[in-house]
């Protein structure tokens, strides 16, 4: 089947009346103010995906500006030191700004051109999905205005710089907790006010359809490289994937074409920061201390919240996995048993960005050393003929900072 | 206990609960039902109201700090009604509060504590189906909002939602594009709203966000049976010691009125501006 065609195919359960259900997750819950735009985008979202001029400026696009294919690469040193099994890293890190995310804010940038929009926000947690929006409005000529947390703006600074050099206005978000899900609130107060001039580039596989499914399938083209990739190295899939989930947009882009493949066993790593009690980890599949199924801004899905319905604060080390809620199609997989959800600490996470750094030569983004400290995790238990693909969804220029201070890295002693 | 507009322009009063503190609320409600107010709206505090400006957030954030929960609401509902049994009272709530407690559960608990209508803000028609039956079975009216951006198909659809329970409650027409609390120059919308609005239901309608002033209600009450005033309540009572809030909202919900007599000349445009 061609990738377009795949990409066609909808996968929605028929005893389903509404749109975008994930199992019983997803849907669509926004103030009435959002309905028309949110029906708008998905006819010309449909529009587009049927329409192959739409496809092949967006591959051109992600072929010679991006950078895609990214490549599979072999991590033998990093094998060969844990002694197990076989580590593959999918290099999402070497995509143009430095993370997966320029996948999807191509595809909705393209979209938003082809709806008329020239007013484009988006909001951001780690800023690369803000740096990929900005650099996305600078290549179409689209005004943009990025939202995120102050306290991401301080823990991510390089990101920030990066959206405001690329021309794009970054508005500071004060309330809650300074973090993602607040961005998000104020992105979402800012299309409900100028809904009918502006496209909302959401980040994430995350809010009212059609977002998570439109989001997820800009992603797919990880895991369609990444299965002929491994197919041509190793002559087979892999034993396991492994992705790290904020949101969850890297990992079902690296997940999806894998699902009818029920020998390669799915593995999405949440952030474990720093303990189990609700408010010191964003692990929203967490059997005890973890979410709940509840609404946050716009879709049914697992939300980490106290009993009376509070959206509960979260932390993480790293500003792209710190968010209550979680993509409905990973709740679906959760409960389906198809995917798997482990979680990783904060300092599990900063001892794999060193160990991956000084094995391989590659600096990841904390974000993505959650699922590399998940593989350095399981590959000794496995066979050294077992694959194990780490979906490596970003690179670590943007947390210099953090990893100087909490590696001390300024010059005084040395992390072992 | 009914939801009916007798003066016109009706008056909506929304109050988020447990600002500054539950028994105030309470008071609050009292006094502005015994100065005009039609129809309460209980606000449930919300950690992340997305649909509400920075009136509302502050006062929700103090609220849920304090650890006001929707059962606390439903406990000021339930003196509310037993103190004044013809009052209108309609609870308002983000979804995520509602769904922890269960729909079903809810509507039970609503109804036993006097309640009329539900308003959910992110709760649109299409998925409402449970809701709905739950609503129903409680003899409870769903209160939807309409949006300027609405088109008629969509108004048509929320108006057969409204009286999908049997128990009639009231359109809730946005006035703007927009959150909760702003001002705006987009003043055409409500008029043109309710016109199209009426093309669907004979239920009331009430003119809601940016409503802050009797210029306001006054020019609302030309086109439409009742007007919401939130922000500017909330605000109000931001602003006021606690001990009189009662007091400084009743006089400001009589008030209301005073522009709303055929003197009155400023439409809603002049009051934008
Ligand atoms: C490098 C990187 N990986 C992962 C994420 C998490 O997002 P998602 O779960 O949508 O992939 C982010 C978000 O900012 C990121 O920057």
């Amino acid at each position: 089947m061609s990738v377009a065609a795949a990409i066609t195919e909808e996968k929605t359960s028929p005893a389903q009346a509404t749109a975008g259900r994930f199992g019983a997750y997803g849907g669509r819950y926004v103030p009435e103010t959002l309905m028309a735009a949110l029906e708008e985008l998905e006819v010309a979202y449909a529009a587009a995906q049927a329409d192959p001029a739409f496809h092949a400026e967006l591959n051109g696009l992600l072929h010679t500006y991006a950078g895609r294919p990214t490549a599979l690469y072999y991590a033998k040193r990093l094998s060969e030191t844990l002694g197990g099994a076989k580590i593959y890293l999918k290099r999402e890190d070497l995509l143009h700004t430095g993370a997966h995310k320029i996948n999807n804010a191509l595809g909705q940038g393209l979209l938003a051109k082809r709806m008329g929009k020239q007013r484009i926000i988006a909001e951001t947690g780690a800023g690369q999905h803000g740096v990929a929006t900005a650099t996305v409005c600078a290549l179409l000529g689209l005004d943009c205005v990025i939202y995120m947390g102050q306290e991401d703006m301080q823990r991510q600074e390089p990101n920030v710089y990066r959206m405001r050099l690329l021309g794009a206005e970054v508005r500071g978000v004060t309330g809650g907790s300074a973090t993602l899900k607040d961005a998000i609130n104020e992105a979402m107060r800012d299309w409900v006010t100028n809904v009918r001039s502006t496209y909302y580039v959401l980040g994430s596989a995350l809010g009212s359809h059609p977002y998570p499914t439109m989001v997820r399938n800009f992603h797919r083209v990880i895991s369609i490289e990444a299965r002929q990739q491994i197919l041509e190295a190793e002559g087979k899939l892999p034993d396991a994937i492994i992705a790290c989930v904020g949101g969850g947009s890297n990992a079902i882009g690296a997940f999806y074409e894998f699902l009818p493949d029920t020998s390669v066993e799915l593995i999405g790593v949440e952030a474990g920061g720093r303990g189990t009690g609700l408010g010191e980890h964003a692990a929203r599949f967490q059997k005890i201390g973890g979410g709940t199924p509840g609404v946050l801004q716009g879709t049914y899905s697992y939300v980490l919240q106290n009993d009376a319905g509070q959206i509960s604060s979260t932390h993480s080390v790293s500003a792209g996995l710190d968010y209550a809620s979680v993509g409905p199609e990973h709740a679906m997989l959760h409960d389906s048993g198809r995917a798997s959800y482990v979680s990783c600490s904060d300092d599990a996470a900063l001892k794999a960005v060193v160990t991956l750094s000084r094995t391989e030569g590659i600096i990841p983004a904390l974000e993505s050393a959650h699922a590399v400290a998940e593989a350095i995790r399981i590959a000794p238990t496995r066979s050294q003929t077992d694959i194990i693909m780490v979906n490596l969804s970003g690179r670590g220029d943007k947390d210099m900072g953090i990893l100087a201070r909490e590696l001390d890295l300024k010059g005084a002693s040395d992390v072992s | 206990m009914a939801i009916k507009f007798e003066k016109k322009p009706g008056i909506v009063a929304y109050l988020t609960t447990g600002d500054p503190d539950l028994n105030t609320t309470r008071d609050i409600a009292l006094a502005a039902i015994d100065n005009g107010a039609d129809v309460i709206e209980l606000g449930v505090p919300f950690s992340d109201p997305l649909a509400d400006g920075p009136v509302i957030q502050r006062a929700s954030e103090r609220a849920v700090a304090r650890g006001v929960r929707l059962t606390d609401v439903l406990v000021v509902a339930k003196q509310i009604r037993e103190a004044r049994p013809n009052a209108g009272l309609v609870l308002f709530s983000y979804l995520n509060p509602v769904v922890r407690i269960g729909i079903e559960p809810l509507c039970r608990e609503a109804a036993d504590a006097g309640i009329d209508g539900i308003l959910l803000t992110d709760m649109i028609v299409e998925e409402a189906d449970e809701y709905l039956e739950a609503l129903r079975a409680n003899q409870l009216a769903p209160i939807f909002l309409a949006a300027p951006t609405s088109p008629d198909r969509r108004l048509k659809a929320i108006a057969e939602a409204s009286l999908a329970t049997g128990k009639p409650g009231f359109v809730y027409a946005i006035s703007r594009v927009g959150i909760t609390g702003t001002q705006t120059q987009v003043a055409d919308d409500a008029e043109d709203l309710v016109t199209r609005l009426r093309q669907f239901t004979k239920l009331p309608i009430a003119v809601g966000f940016g409503i802050s002033n009797s210029i306001h209600v006054a020019a609302v009450g030309k086109f439409a049976e009742a007007a919401v005033i939130g922000s500017a309540i909330v605000s109000l009572i931001e602003k006021t010691p606690p001990e009189e809030a009662a007091t400084v909202v009743g006089r400001f919900i009589y008030k209301l009125r005073d522009g709303a007599g055929p003197s009155q000349q400023s439409g809603i445009r002049a009051a934008y501006r």
